[in-house]
C-alpha cells in the first residue's frame, strides 16, 4: 500500500457519494478548515458531486493568507537589509504586503531564498557566518515541529546569525471565533488532518460540545474527504455532535507527543492577528523568552510599521465562511495569481486560488 | 501549507545528533527529520511535511478504513445506481475557449 492511489478509487468514491446522497434529508453547511482539502475538492470536483443540500465553506486554515499584513510588511523591511539571508517557504514570497512582496525585494537585489525545511536555512546559516540568515517561520500545528527544530538546532549548533521570523497560529481559537460570529453558517466541520496528526485531537470534543456542532478528522486524499463528509452528515441527520476520525491511519487522539513536547519547550501561547480577521486572543504561538535571541523582530529594528491592506480584498469574509470567492468583485479581474491583492489568491492552499485554478477559467486560457 | 506526503523510509542515520532519515516517495527520494518519530523502522511509511515526518502512517488502520469503503461501496452497487448521481456524472465542466 502506497497510501494515495488507494485512496482515488472511482468506485469507491462513487460508492461513498451514493451513501451521502442516501443519508442526507436537508441542506447543511459543512466547513473544511484546511487550504489543502479545499485544493482537493477543486482539484477532483468533489463539490460537483456531491447532492445539492451539502454546502462546503472555505476555512482560514491557509497559513500564507492569515499571515497578518504588518508581518509581511517586517519580512520586507528586514529582507531588504544588506547582509541579510531572508528565507521563506515558496509560497510567501506573492504575497502581498501594503507596497510590494519579497519577489519585488529579490528583484531589488535582496538576497531572498525559497527553502523546503527550516533546516535548509540551517544550512544557509552554516555556510554563510558572515551573514544574518532570517527564517519566515509562518505556519499551523502542522509546521511547528519543524519551525521549533530550526531554533534548537541552531541553539545546539551556537549559531549567531539565525533568527526566525515568526507567524504561528493554532486551529481551535480560530473554530471558537467562527463559532461564536453572530454570522456563523458552519453545522459542522472537517477538521485539518496533518494539524491532528501532531496535535492529535483531544482539543475538540469542548468545541463539540460547547457548539453542537460535529467534528470530524479528515485527510487529503478525495476518499478520506468523502467519508469526512459522510461521517459528518450522518451525525447532522440524527443530531449528534461528536468528534470523530475519519484520518486513523495517520491520526492518533493524542497525536505526536514527542512534536507537542518540543513546540512546548520553544513556543508560548500569545494573542495573534489573523490577515483579515482581526486579532483572536490565544490563537498563536511566539518564542519563550529563553529563545528571544532567536527572534528576528528583535534582531532587526522593525517596530514602527503602518500597514495598509487593500479596500477591494475580501478574503478575511471568505477565511471564515462568510463569502466566496466568486462574490468579490476582483475575483479574477483586478485580482489575479499573477498580480493579487489578497493572501488568498497566492497560496497553494489559498481558496480564491484555487477557484481560480479549478473553476474559473478567465476565456483563451 | 499543511501538504503531507506519504513516503517510506529507507534508511535511518544521525546528523548534528538529529534523527534523520532517507524518504523515497514512489521513487523519488529526499531527505527528511524523523526526530518526532523516534519509534521508525525501515520500511515504515510516514507523513512528510517540510522536510520533517509528522507521524507514522498505520497499515491496519488504513485497512480498516478501505474495508469499511469497500462494505459502502459493495452495498450501494447491490442496491443500484442513485438516479441523482447518473445526472450529476453529465453534468461535466465546460471546456472553454
Amino acid at each position: 500500500m502506497k497510501y494515495q492511489a488507494e485512496f482515488r478509487d472511482a468506485r469507491l468514491v462513487n460508492g461513498v457519494i451514493a451513501e451521502i446522497q442516501r443519508t442526507v434529508s436537508r441542506p447543511w453547511v459543512i466547513m473544511e478548515i484546511c487550504g489543502g482539502q479545499t485544493h482537493a475538492i477543486m482539484r477532483y470536483g468533489l463539490d460537483q458531486l456531491l447532492p445539492p443540500e451539502i454546502e462546503l465553506v472555505h476555512g482560514p486554515g491557509c497559513p500564507v493568507c492569515v499571515t497578518p499584513l504588518e508581518l509581511i510588511d517586517k519580512a520586507l523591511a528586514i529582507a531588504s537589509q544588506p547582509g541579510v539571508i531572508f528565507t521563506s517557504y515558496g509560497d510567501m514570497l506573492r504575497v502581498p504586503g501594503s507596497t510590494h512582496d519579497l519577489f519585488s525585494v529579490r528583484a531589488a537585489g535582496g538576497d531572498v531564498r525559497v527553502v523546503y525545511s527550516p533546516l535548509d536555512a540551517i544550512k544557509l546559516a552554516q555556510q554563510n557566518p558572515d551573514r544574518q540568515v532570517v527564517f519566515f517561520a509562518i505556519g499551523f500545528e502542522t509546521t511547528a515541529p519543524a519551525n521549533v527544530t530550526s531554533v534548537l538546532q541552531a541553539d545546539a549548533l551556537g549559531l549567531e546569525n539565525f533568527s526566525i521570523l515568526v507567524s504561528h497560529v493554532c486551529v481551535p481559537p480560530a473554530m471558537h471565533a467562527i463559532l461564536s460570529s453572530p454570522e456563523n453558517r458552519v453545522q459542522a466541520f472537517l477538521a485539518a488532518g496533518h494539524v491532528c496528526a501532531v496535535r492529535g485531537y483531544w482539543e475538540y470534543p469542548p468545541i463539540a460540545e460547547q457548539y453542537r456542532v460535529p467534528i470530524v478528522v479528515t485527510g487529503f486524499e478525495p476518499l478520506d474527504i468523502l467519508n469526512g463528509i459522510l461521517m459528518a452528515v450522518k451525525q447532522l441527520e440524527c443530531g449528534r455532535h461528536e468528534v470523530e476520525n475519519a484520518y486513523s491511519r495517520t491520526v492518533t487522539f493524542e497525536g505526536n507527543r514527542p512534536a507537542q513536547a518540543m513546540i512546548d519547550k520553544v513556543f508560548e501561547s500569545c494573542d495573534r492577528k489573523w490577515r483579515g480577521i482581526g486579532v483572536i486572543p490565544s490563537s498563536g504561538w511566539r518564542l519563550r523568552p529563553q529563545y528571544a535571541k532567536f527572534d528576528a523582530e528583535r534582531r532587526f529594528d522593525v517596530e514602527s510599521i503602518q500597514p495598509s491592506e487593500s479596500p477591494l480584498c475580501v478574503a478575511g469574509k471568505i477565511l471564515q465562511g462568510l463569502k466566496k470567492p466568486p462574490d468579490c468583485t476582483a475575483f479574477g479581474t483586478l485580482c489575479t495569481p499573477e498580480h493579487p491583492l489578497g493572501a488568498t489568491m497566492v497560496s497553494s492552499e489559498g481558496a480564491c486560488a484555487a477557484y481560480f485554478k479549478y473553476a474559473f477559467s478567465p476565456a483563451g486560457s | 501549507m499543511c501538504l503531507g506526503i506519504p513516503g517510506k523510509i529507507i534508511e535511518i542515520y544521525e546528523t548534528n545528533s538529529l534523527l534523520m532519515g532517507t524518504i523515497d516517495f514512489d521513487g523519488v527520494r529526499r531527505e527528511a527529520c524523523l526526530a518526532y518519530v523516534p519509534e521508525a523502522q525501515v520500511g515504515d511509511y510516514t507523513v512528510i511535511h517540510v522536510g520533517f515526518a509528522l507521524h507514522l502512517i498505520s497499515e491496519e488502520e488504513a485497512q480498516e478504513t478501505l474495508d469499511l469503503l469497500r462494505q459502502i461501496a459493495d452495498f450501494e452497487a447491490e442496491l443500484g445506481p442513485d438516479p441523482a448521481s447518473e445526472t450529476l456524472q453529465g453534468d461535466e465542466y465546460e471546456i472553454p475557449g
